[in-house]
Parts: structure tokens; sequence; C-alpha cells
């Protein structure tokens, strides 16, 4: 095989792997504040990214004009979920989150199915088929603006948590409940304002992939399970431990893909996941299990 | 299709599609819509055939499509001077267990016929059903041959096995690279690794040697159906210094594999599929333009038999802008195996059914090849692929030349010039 | 051991359960063919739903990758009887074994290493779908093309090698349902049942109070993931066809565990009960559906998850509980006995 083979490979899985950090950040942000997992994380990304697609072929909107008022919707739709539906199930056992959400899951799905029907949806924009070439090297360019975002997103993400009073706020409900509820923060109310943002982070996401991939219902399920495979690996609850994830899939699937059968590369994501949890339970850069 | 008085309507309405039933609903503020046991036309004693779909689960863009060669059937059959059928719709949900399960479900209601399902799996599914209650099943389009090596009495099939389609794509890629005067010398043999895919891939080994092709597959790739990304398979393929490329593939990575190869700036000098994705109309409306060039040597029909073209007509009647394709065409005709085998019958007894379909021979049919008729597994083996090529958002078919309506066209026209 | 099995259930439990085992026993007679397919439906999830309850409700280790073991089982069943012919009770104690051994690693891995709770349920998620790209491309098992188990005949039913009619299959996995039941209620009465109770509720007390948490753990998952394989043998003989799409899936390790929670965690006839609603929730939707005459895929399955939303909103604790208040058979002896 020729040189340029492994750089292109290992660039290529490099920026997908970003795009996959900035849909696994959603799930993180969620959980290492709410101590949810949400499992209708895939179905609300495919929501967003008919949201994106509707817009464009009905009004031609670009879907980088579409980042704002999509992640503005999600965020109000997981507010709205936090609000309503998850905040009673806090302090309920993990498997009766969990069935609640795949109920969610399951009704999103099917509402998806029912609305937009079955065949896959695309975006076609006039960088769609865009490539830069830099000698050998050729890089995909919608993947590269998504990639670009995907880390600016993340960078404003993490401003908002280190800097504003909000953000601090709910930060510490996120490191002692109790004590947020002495000092007299209103935790179910910042419990949905997180959620909402996880959800506004996934919707971002779903903005960007609607650039690289065709979205069909039976999407949620599978990309709810990458988001789970990286945001473990990374660390459940750490920001930049979401990013370093999605890269660490993208390159391993990538690899995987190249020196052996690419068949089989999802199994290799897997045995990455396992491995990260035998030798450091709580992520890479999660924190220590308490 | 006319939506005025639902109440009334429900059981003259042929089929009601998901759009038009969106449409329906919205506009009348009310849930409506076809009874599932809708009469495709109302006179004489109708034959209860029930048809068994993925509709919803991972199948469902199929499964619907399928269900569009329904809706179509109706008015054809009677023009034949076919008995009515009564169509009880079944939903598979893409799952073996719900297939069963339906399947049941539909000869306790009364069918007398089975019709389905699509896939491999579900048919397995329905046809042990059948067999057991000795109800003929008759299956539209499933390729894995084990399904009629079960020694099964109740079950047939109107679609080539895995080797049969790979045997014909063969012989006609040889016709094609006749035709157009080149062939590319060395290809790489990309497939799903999924039961079509993997089928195809078995029997390779053996067909290609046999038929002695112009072209050396330089490497043999299996990739992932539900894959996100292709990027590294293209780069690969790329990479081996082939100029074509030989592929099994479904829809959603037929179009990520053609940005793909946009995006890698590659255009190999022949694509040749054997299987779906290629020439389907989410494929042609997706890509636009850079659809274009793919020959698919598939499962179709003959352009020029009458039966094609009135099937044609009726489809762009009921859904304008969708194009005839394998998946109407083989669920029509599994209905046209019905109704002609009640007809010989005389009778709606599911026995005196599958006597007659043994000895169906119809010879006005739409698929290619002289007609429909079942060996002693229940296989039709007169079954014929043809060469499908993509031209300016269209279909042609470029081979065998007693079906083609077209000159195929190589090589491929470069990606950065169109 | 008799006496074990009934001690301190109360007399009109009793008589229900038999009551219901009657009507099961009598069903085939009743009921027509699609009914029967439903029953045999209803049955499957409610002695894989008790198979997973050993390792959730029992011990508290939440499992979302089942399938796994449902798989292992089928395919070891079935590619030994493609084969070679073997009977699936010859196949079955390798079966059991190859599961048992998994779940063995998987555990001994996991509480090793301190994975606990939502990591370790996505552990479980992880090796259920590394076995299925696995099984995918394993060609002695037919990989993605699928495993086809010879159909020979349906006149006669011959249980050794599982051939026959739905009927047979039926008192099958009726025999399996019933046998599950009563394992498990000797476990629960078991010391073994009373550590992980303990392990569930608080498992460092446990640990304090000198229980070897890590060996009772172990015992839950091997028996768990045995159990569970032995649905997997009834799975493959009964569909005659494997694909690791179908049988590894995530959807179906959720398709397992739906009973059992919704019925009632850790309880004995919750994975029953739940059975039960879950299947026949999903069959009379259908029903109405087609009552009503809406026929559009996929509205089936949003009603469903309506249905399964507020269950869960509104019975934390699941269905069996509050019913079996409201049958008044709640045990006398203790608060929080499991009938």
């Amino acid at each position: 095989m020729p040189a340029e083979i492994y750089l292109n490979v290992a660039v290529n899985g490099l920026l997908t792997g970003l795009v996959y950090g900035l849909m696994a950040l959603g799930l993180s942000v969620i959980f290492g504040v709410v101590r949810v997992v949400n499992f209708a994380h895939g179905e609300m990304m495919a929501l967003a990214m008919y949201a994106t697609v509707a817009a464009f072929t009905s009004l031609g909107l670009d879907p980088f004009l579409m980042l704002v008022p999509v992640a503005a919707a999600l965020f109000v739709l997981g507010y709205a979920l936090q609000a309503g539906v998850i905040n009673p199930f806090i302090n309920r056992p993990e498997h009766s989150q969990f069935m609640l959400l795949v109920a969610v899951a399951i009704i999103l799905v099917n509402i998806q199915l029912i609305v937009f029907g079955p065949d896959a949806r695309s975006v076609q924009t006039s960088y769609s088929f865009d490539s830069f070439q830099i000698g050998k090297l050729i890089v995909d360019a919608s993947k590269v603006y998504a990639a670009a975002t995907a880390l600016l997103i993340a960078g404003a993400l993490f401003a908002f948590f280190r800097f504003t009073i909000l953000g601090k706020a709910i930060r510490a409900c996120a490191d002692n409940y109790a004590g947020a509820l002495v000092v007299g923060l209103d935790v179910k109310r910042l419990y949905a304002l997180t959620f909402g943002i996880g959800a506004a982070c996934v919707g971002a996401a779903g903005v960007m992939l609607s650039l690289v991939i065709d979205v069909t219902p039976s999407l949620g399920p599978a990309y709810t399970l990458l988001a789970f495979v990286i945001v473990i690996t990374g660390g459940l609850g750490s920001m930049p431990g979401a990013l370093l994830g999605g890269v660490l899939v993208g390159l391993t699937e990538a690899l995987a893909g190249l020196f052996y059968t690419p068949s089989a590369k999802g199994m290799f994501a897997f045995g990455l996941l396992v491995l990260v949890l035998l030798f450091r339970p709580q992520g890479i850069l999660g924190k220590k299990l308490g | 299709m006319t939506n005025d008085s639902p109440r009334e309507n429900r059981h003259q309405l042929t089929s009601i599609t998901r759009r038009t039933f969106v449409a329906a609903a919205g506009a009348a503020g009310a849930v409506a819509g076809a009874s599932p046991f809708s009469v495709i036309h109302a006179q004489g004693a109708a034959l209860k055939v029930g048809v068994l779909l993925p509709r919803s689960g991972v199948q469902a863009g199929i499964g619907q499509d399928c269900h569009r060669g329904v809706g179509i059937t109706g008015d054809i059959l009677k023009g034949l001077g076919l008995p009515p059928l009564e169509i009880m719709n079944g939903d598979t949900e893409s799952s073996p267990d719900v297939a069963r399960a339906r399947a049941e479900r539909l000869i306790n209601e009364g069918a007398q016929l089975l019709v389905g399902a699509f896939d491999s799996g579900q048919s397995t599914a329905i046809a042990q059903v059948a067999e057991q209650k000795g109800i003929p099943f008759v299956i539209n389009i499933a390729a894995a041959p084990p399904i009629t090596e079960q020694g099964y009495k109740f079950v047939f099939r109107n679609f080539p096995t895995a080797p049969m389609i790979l045997s014909d794509a063969f012989a006609n890629q040889k016709e094609v690279f006749t035709a157009t005067g080149m062939a590319p010398k060395s290809v790489v043999f990309m497939h799903v690794n999924d039961t079509f895919g993997t089928s195809m891939a078995g029997a390779i080994g053996g067909l290609f040697s046999k038929f002695g092709m112009p072209y050396t597959i330089a490497e043999t790739m299996a990739y992932d159906p539900a894959a996100r990304d292709l990027s590294v398979e293209v780069a690969k393929a790329k990479a081996t210094g082939a100029d074509g490329l030989l592929l099994v593939s479904r829809l959603n990575d037929a179009v990520l594999l053609t940005r793909e190869l946009v995006k890698q700036r590659w255009t190999p000098t022949a694509i040749l599929s054997m299987g779906p994705g290629w020439y389907e109309d989410q494929y042609l409306k997706t890509l636009g333009k850079l659809a274009d060039g793919p020959i698919s040597f598939v499962p179709w029909f003959d352009p020029n038999k009458k039966l094609s073209q009135q099937l044609e007509a009726a489809l762009a009647k009921a859904h304008p802008g969708i194009n005839l394709n394998t998946n109407h065409i083989f669920t029509f005709e599994a209905l046209l195996v019905a109704a002609d085998a009640y007809k010989r019958a005389g009778s709606t007894d599911p026995k005196a059914l599958a006597d007659a379909i043994r000895t169906t021979n119809i010879k006005d049919n739409a698929s290619i090849g002289p007609g429909i008729s079942f060996d002693a597994k229940g296989q039709n083996v007169t079954l014929k692929n043809a060469a499908i090529q993509n031209r300016g958002g269209k279909l042609v078919t470029v081979a065998p030349s007693a079906a083609a309506n077209a000159k195929p066209e190589l090589p491929v026209a470069p990606y950065d010039k169109r | 051991m008799i006496a074990t099995l009934v001690a301190d259930v109360p007399r009109r439990g009793l008589v229900l359960l038999l009551l219901l085992l009657a009507a099961l026993v009598a069903a085939p007679l009743l009921v027509n063919d699609y009914l029967l397919t439903v029953l045999i439906l209803i049955l499957y999830f409610a002695y894989a739903g008790q198979a997973w309850n050993i390792m959730m409700g029992f011990a508290g280790q939440l499992s979302l990758g089942h399938a796994l073991y449902v798989g292992l089982g089928a395919y070891t069943a079935a590619a030994l009887f493609f084969h070679f012919g073997l009977s699936p009770w010859i196949s079955l104690p390798l079966a059991l074994a190859v599961s048992g051994l998994v779940g063995a690693i998987m555990g001994l891995l996991a509480f090793r290493f301190g994975v606990a709770g939502v990591y370790f349920a996505i552990l479980t998620i992880a090796v259920a779908e590394f076995a299925r790209i696995g099984f995918d491309h394993w060609s002695w098992v037919g990989g993605s093309a699928g495993l086809f188990v010879p159909v020979a005949n349906y006149t006669q039913n011959d249980l050794w090698t599982l051939r026959g009619s739905p009927r047979m299959f039926y008192y099958v996995i009726l025999a399996l349902t019933v046998l599950a039941l009563l394992v498990c209620r000797l476990l629960l009465k078991s010391r073994a049942g009373y550590y992980w109770q303990a392990i569930r509720e608080d498992e460092d007390a446990a640990r304090a109070l000198g229980v070897n948490t890590f060996r009772y753990k172990m015992y839950a998952v091997v028996l768990s993931a045995a159990m569970t394989s032995l649905a997997g043998i009834f799975f493959a003989f009964y569909y005659n066809n494997l694909f690791p799409e179908q049988v590894f899936t995530i959807g179906r390790s959720i398709e397992l565990i739906l009973g059992p929670i919704i019925g009632g965690l850790g309880t004995l006839i919750g994975p029953i009960v739940g059975a039960f609603l879950i299947t026949g929730l999903a069959e009379a939707l259908h029903e109405a559906m087609l009552r009503i005459g809406i026929d559009v895929p996929g509205a089936k399955q949003v009603f469903y998850g309506v249905c399964l939303l507020v269950v869960v909103m509104a019975l934390p604790h699941g269905v069996w509980p509050p019913l079996r208040r409201l049958l008044g058979l709640d045990p006398k002896t203790s608060g929080k006995g499991k009938a």
C-alpha cells in the first residue's frame, strides 16, 4: 500500500472522531451533573438532523445557519424532558431511569418514522463534495468544518462551566448535591438547565453530522451506543474526555478498517471500551470512582 | 385515491401511503386510514392474501417500497382477467418473532395464502408457519439459498438465489464489456457483511473462475452495512491501484461510498453493482448527476414486456417520481402467482392452491426470463438478471440484449467533470 | 424441599398459582394457533426474564447485554446440531458451560477491577456487541449469512431433537418457566439468596458483615448466564435460523429485561406478570389498531412507548407489588418479603 494512505486514514479518523466527540459531549455533561444516563441520546440527535434537513430542503437554509436555532430547540426539548419527566426519577435506581429513557427513545424513533418516512434524508450543500488536497493528503471539507465547529463548541462549553456563575452553580450541584441544596441552589431547575445544555450540544452535533451522513429513523439507537462507547472511554462526566474518547474511537475504527477488515472495525471500538473499563474503569480522563 | 369520506370509503380504498395518510390526517384533523383488510377490487369471492412486509424497524424503507407494489396490483390483475385478491396487511417490524406471530395471526383471520417478506430471516420464520398450516407462501424477495433447500412443500420463491444472481451478473458483464469494447483490468470486490452480501461473497469463489472474467479481483473487502463512515474503505480500495469496483451494497452505504469516491477524487472506470443501492430512487435523488454511470446487475423487469409498461404507468400515477424497481416488480409477481393459481384452482382450499402454484406456467409476466414456473423445490430457476445503468437520473436496461432498451456506456465519466 | 418451596406462601397465592398453571397446561386445547404463538413468546420472555432477574433483581448487578447468553446458547446447540446432528439435550451441558464461563470471565474482570453500576451495565453491552460482530465473521456458524437449522418434519414431535409442532414447543417452554420459578424460589430461600439481597441493598454493609460479596456476585452472574443460554437453545430450535444481527443485538437485550422490570424487579412472579403485560400489550395494541383502522407503520410502537413511560412513572416498583397487595397476597411474616 502506498505510504500516504496511512496519513489519509489517520487524519480522517481524527476528524470523524472530533464530530463523534461533540455528540458524546452532551451525554457526558448530562451524566456528569444529573447522573442520569440518557439512553435516548442518539434519537435526540437524529431529531436535530431531521430539523436541519427539513430547514435545508424546504427553506434552503445552510446547516451552519441552523446551528443556533436547532441547538436552541433541543435545549427547550431537553429542559422540558428533564423538568417534566426525568426529575422525579433522579433518586430512582439506574434500571428505572434506563426504562424511562428507553421508552422515550422508542417514542422518538417511531415518531420520526411516521413523520419523515423510512428513507434516508440528506443535506446537499454546494460544498458537500469538496475536499482539500495538500500534497498527497486529501481531506474531506465537510469533516474539517464539522470538526472545527466541534472544537469551538467544546471550548465555549468549557468556558461556560469554568467562568460563568450559572456554570459554577451547575458544577457545584454535580460535586456536592446535598451541599448545593444547603446553600439554596434550585437543584431541580439547574438539572433541567443542564439537561437542556446537554441536549443543545447534541443538537449542534446533529447539525454538523448532517453534513457528513444521511439521517434515517434507525440511526438513533446506533448513535446512542456510539456515544456510550466514547464517553466511557474518555471518562463519563469529563468534557475533554468526551472529545478524547471521540478521537480515540474514530482513530481506532479507521485504523482497524485499514489494517484488519472494515466490517469488523466496530469490534475494535468495543474492544477498546472493554480494555478501558478494566484498566481504568473511570475512563481515561474521568475522576476516580467513589 | 379519494379521501372525501373516510368512514364509508374504508373498505374500498386500495391502499394508502404514509404520505397521503399524513396529509389526510392533517387535513381532516382526524385519524383516518385504510382498513388493513382492504379489498383490491370487490367482486366475486376474493382470495384472502396475507402480505407480510417489514414496514417499520430497520428495514422500513424497503418494506414500504415493496408495499407500493401491492398498491398498484389490483387494477392490473383485473385487466388480466384474474380473480380478485383481498389483501390483509401484516407489518413484521423487521423482526422474525413478529413475522411469525403476524403470519399466525393472518392465517387465523382467514388468510388463504401468504406473500412476503423481503428478508431471509423473516421469510424463514413465516415459511415454518406456512408449512405447518399447509398454507402456500410465495416469497417476493429473499436470496438466501437455504430457504428452498429445506424440503418445504408450501413455500415458493419467485426470486433468484445468490448464485443465480452472480452467474447472471457475470454473463451480463461480459456482454457489457463486449458492447463497450472495454473492461476494467482489476477490481476491488466490496460487499456488505450481511445475509445477502455474505451469500454473494460465498458464491463468488467458484463462479468467478468458471466464467473467465477479463478482470482480476485485486482485493475482497467486507464492510458493515450500518457503517457510519466508509472513507477508510474507499481509501483502501483506491490504494490497490484497481480501476474498477465490484459491489454488493445496500442503499445508505452506496450513497456513502459514492460521496467518498467523489471526495477522494477517484472515478473507477467501471462501477459494477450486484445488488440494491446503486439504482434505487433515493440514490438517484440524493446524488443527482453524481449518480450517473454505475451499472447494476440485478433481478429486474423487462422494459419491453407489456406488463412492465402497465406497472410503470400505474406506479407513475400512484406515486409520481418513483421509478419502478425490483421491490415493486417481485412483490407484484408474487401476487400475480397467487391470483393465477386461484383462477386455475377454482377454489380457496390451500392445498388446491399449492398444487396450482406448483404447476404455474405464466408466460406474460414482468421480470426478465421466459416466465414464472417452479421446480420441485419451489424455486423459479428461469429468472434472469438485467444490467441497468444510471443515465441522466433515469434507469436504462443495457443487457441482456433481448431485454435492453439502450446501449451500455463505459468508462464512467469522471466525477469532477460533471 | 417442598416444604421450603411453599413455606410462608399465602394459601390464596398458592391456589391462584396452581389455577394459573392449570390454565396454561390446558391452554393449547382451548386457544387458536395464533394465541398459542403469543403464549410461547410470553413464556419465553417469562423464562428469560426470570434468569436475568437472578443477576439484577436478586444480586443487584445490572446487565444490559443478556442477549449475549441467549446467543451463545443458541449458537452452541444449533451449530452442533447442524454440523454433527447432536441432540440439543447433549449440547445442553456444553451450552450452559460456555455461557457460564463467559459470564464468569466478565464477572471476574469486572468485580476484580471494581467496575460497577452504570459502568458494569455498559460493559455487558460492549461484550454482547463484541460477540455480535465476532459471530458475523465466524464462518463455521454461518457468519452474517446466518445459520439455518435443518427442518426435517412437522408431523411428528421429536423431543430428543426438538423438532415438532408449536404445541410441543409450548410445553417445553412452559416446563422451563415452571422449573425456573421453582429454582429461583429455592435460591431466594437459600443462604445465597439472602446474601444476594444483602449485596443488592448495601454491598459495603454486606461485606462488613462478612459476606464474601465477590463470590456471591460471581454465583449470580454464572447462574443467570447459564439459565439464559437455555432460553437461547429454545430460541434456536423454535425459529430454526440464527443471524448474529438478530440474536446479539442490544434490542434483544432490552426486550428481555422489559418484562421483569415492568413486572417487578426482584420478585418471583414479576417476570411472569411482566412478560404477559409486555407481549400482551404489543399484541393488544396491534389488535386495537386493526379495529380502529390505523395502518401506519410505527404508530403501534409509539403507543407502546407511551404505555411503558406511563407504567414506569406510575409504578416505580413494577406492577406485581401493588397487584399483590390488591390480591391480598402480601406475606405477613416480613414487610419486604418476596412472594
